[in-house]
């Protein structure tokens, strides 16, 4: 392409369309659309209260789609995450509880998530087993893990001090927005422009010719599963601090729910493409529904139907899309 | 090959069957039951035995199409969901929509038939990968069976229905014959037939075997639906077992199934695989869960053994490949 015709692409009006039809700008107007539409039908969906209910209660699901987002971009999987979070966040309080400095509780959820994730990245990439063996396996063994050491009971007499999800900066902006808000833009700024986040499209986008232009195929996937690990410690901090209580147990198929914030946030399960602000959006938006089913007197029962109806239609225009890019 | 094929027999030292995977883990189980009968007395005796087979048929059920799955490249996450679906379904349509019992079980094997359809069509058609396709169904099948449910369970089912969960045929627990039948006829059609000799064809290279003119489309079509067809058989078996409904029915078995099969010794790469390794695999799971629990291992941590379980067989199973030039 010559400047000439890059010049004519820059004045052209389509241009502006195309940005419009992006997926995270798609994704931002459901998200205003939404609250319009049942704002309309109950105003109280509206009120201040419960849009910021909303976002605080699933700050962490955003957080966590974050580094899913990196680890699909790769190529891969990981269905345990869901499982970490939930043993991360007992770690955390049972030390809250037993008295360790709060900088510790605060700390320990990160450095052991990147530690099993990075462990699992190792597996995945030097030993050469699909991701979704091995986050399987680490999904039931941390589950069952975290249940048999526990019992599944519920941890209280958490300090005060250790709720960082209370803390508001400039008594305005709570901390789970802050940390959700922070994570996606630098995570987007990295991946979009440091050369190790453009390796992670390169390896997700084609292995060969990453391969050939000298980058590491397994030292990337390893650094991105250790990067989710990251991530998902912050999760598990946010959601072990967002109440008074923990039970230590797994939520239920949190990581289904972390996994459709990614792809229908625009992520490609054929690795890639995305990017970590349109999963961000995706969380809000899929949080949003949740909430919008029980004002239009829609049983909560149905969101993880509506979330497999998600996935698989993003999932589908996805893969016709690239057919008919391909095709023209 | 440039260099001189040896004979063959040359470089054996021991008779192929016994270097082959099944049969390792086959004198594995053999062992583990002799020392598990040793510590336990109650372990190895006829009663305690056939009752694990009838805790067993539920996931083994599945286990035989997730083999013809897996043989192929594919997977299929979703086994675990449609169980919950049509056990719903099973009782709903009895309950609420006032079918008739035999119709409802039909009504709830075709549930899951499409099930497994919808999973083997997208797949075929637009070319979804398996893995995402299924993680898809496993949200969507489970969230409509929440949705339709609404927590609620369904009980009180006539004495008959009861048969194949908990009654004895012939000394035997009535639902082993079942997955007996569908052993022979998977272990047939897998071993005897071109289908059979189709999917591994599929696994091995797919693009090869379209060129061949395999009809690999239909072929994977069919074992999805026959996939999603007996998670609707298991649930049948497992609500008559267990007397209830419940919309959280199945939850997990895809790690018991895909453990099993692994285990069993197909690969996950695809192209490699027997129902007969299958069995055994089967039977070492529930060997262990069996084991674990007569020695006072609560249930939560023997999903632990099983997560390991699988990681480790792949990981061996694939060095052992490699060994061989295989990949």
């Amino acid at each position: 392409m010559t400047a000439a015709t890059f010049a004519r692409a820059e004045a052209d009006p389509r241009r502006l369309f195309k940005a419009l039809a992006s997926q995270e700008a798609l994704l931002a107007i459901a998200v205003i659309g939404l609250a319009i539409v049942v704002g309309l039908d109950n105003p109280r969906f509206l009120a201040t209260r419960n849009l910021s209910d909303v976002l605080l209660g699933n700050a962490y699901i955003a957080v966590a789609a974050v580094g899913m987002s990196m680890v699909i971009v790769s190529g891969n999987i990981d269905i345990s995450v869901g499982s970490l979070i939930g043993v991360l966040a007992t770690l955390s309080g049972t030390l809250a509880v037993d008295g360790a400095p709060i900088a510790i509780t605060w700390l320990a959820p990160l450095v052991v998530g990147i530690l099993v994730m990075g462990l699992q990245g190792v597996v995945i990439a030097y030993l050469r087993i699909p991701a979704i063996v091995v986050t399987l396996g680490m999904l039931s063994i941390l589950k069952g893990g975290l249940i048999s050491v526990t019992g599944g009971k519920w941890i209280t007499d958490l300090p005060d001090s250790f709720h960082l999800a209370d803390i508001e900066l400039f008594n305005i902006l709570p901390m789970p927005v802050f940390l959700m808000i922070v994570a996606t833009i630098l995570a987007a700024w990295w991946m979009r422009y440091s050369a190790r986040g453009r390796a992670i499209y390169a390896v997700g986008g084609n292995a060969e010719a990453a391969r050939l232009v000298g980058i590491s195929q397994r030292r990337t996937v390893v650094m991105v599963f250790a990067l989710h690990g990251f991530f998902a410690g912050i999760a598990a901090l946010l959601y072990a601090t967002q109440l008074r209580v923990i039970q230590s147990t797994v939520p239920p198929n949190l990581e289904l729910t972390i996994i459709t914030a990614s792809v229908v946030g625009g992520v490609s399960i054929l690795g890639g493409v995305g990017t970590v602000i349109g999963s961000t959006l995706a969380a809000i938006l899929i949080a949003e529904i949740a909430s919008a089913l029980v004002f239009v007197n829609v049983s909560p029962y149905w969101i993880r139907a509506v979330q497999g109806v998600l996935i698989l239609v993003t999932v589908i225009a996805d893969i016709l899309r690239r057919r008919r890019m391909a095709g023209a | 090959m440039s260099e001189i094929p040896l004979p063959q027999t040359a470089k054996r030292v021991a008779p192929w069957w016994l270097m082959r995977h099944e049969t390792m883990l086959a004198a594995i189980l053999i062992v583990a039951l002799i020392i598990l009968g040793f510590l336990n007395n109650r372990f190895l005796t006829v009663d305690n035995l056939l009752n694990q087979g009838r805790l067993t048929t539920e996931v083994g059920l599945i286990a035989l199409p997730m083999t013809f799955v897996i043989i192929t490249g594919g997977i299929d996450l979703s086994v675990g969901s449609t169980v919950g679906l049509c056990a719903i379904l099973l009782g709903y349509s009895w309950k609420n929509f006032d079918f008739p019992l035999p119709l409802a079980i039909a009504f709830s094997l075709l549930v899951g038939a499409a099930a497994g359809f919808l999973n083997g069509l997208v797949i075929t058609k637009v070319k979804v990968p398996p893995l995402i396709m299924t993680i898809a169904t496993l949200a969507l099948y489970r969230g409509l069976a929440e949705g339709v449910s609404q927590a609620h369970s369904v009980r009180g089912y006539p004495e008959w229905f009861y048969f194949i969960g908990q009654e004895n045929l012939f000394g035997v627990p009535a639902q082993l014959w079942l997955l007996l039948i569908a052993i022979i006829i998977s272990g047939v059609a897998l071993d005897r037939t071109t289908f059979g000799r189709t999917l591994y064809a599929i696994g091995n290279n797919e693009t090869a075997a379209r060129f061949s003119g395999l009809p690999v489309d239909r072929v994977k079509l069919i074992i999805y639906t026959l996939s999603g067809f007996m998670a609707g058989l298991s649930a049948f078996v497992l609500v008559s077992r267990v007397t209830t409904t419940r919309s959280d029915m199945g939850i997990g078995y895809e790690l018991d199934v895909i453990a099993t099969v692994v285990l069993g010794g197909s690969s996950i790469f695809g192209g490699v695989g027997t129902i007969w390794g299958t069995v055994v695999g089967l039977a070492m799971i529930q060997l262990l869960k069996d084991g674990l629990a007569l020695t006072g291992v609560k249930g939560d941590a023997t999903i632990v053994v099983i997560g390991a379980v699988l990681i480790l067989s792949t990981l061996v199973a694939s060095s052992l490949q490699r060994r061989r030039g295989g990949v």
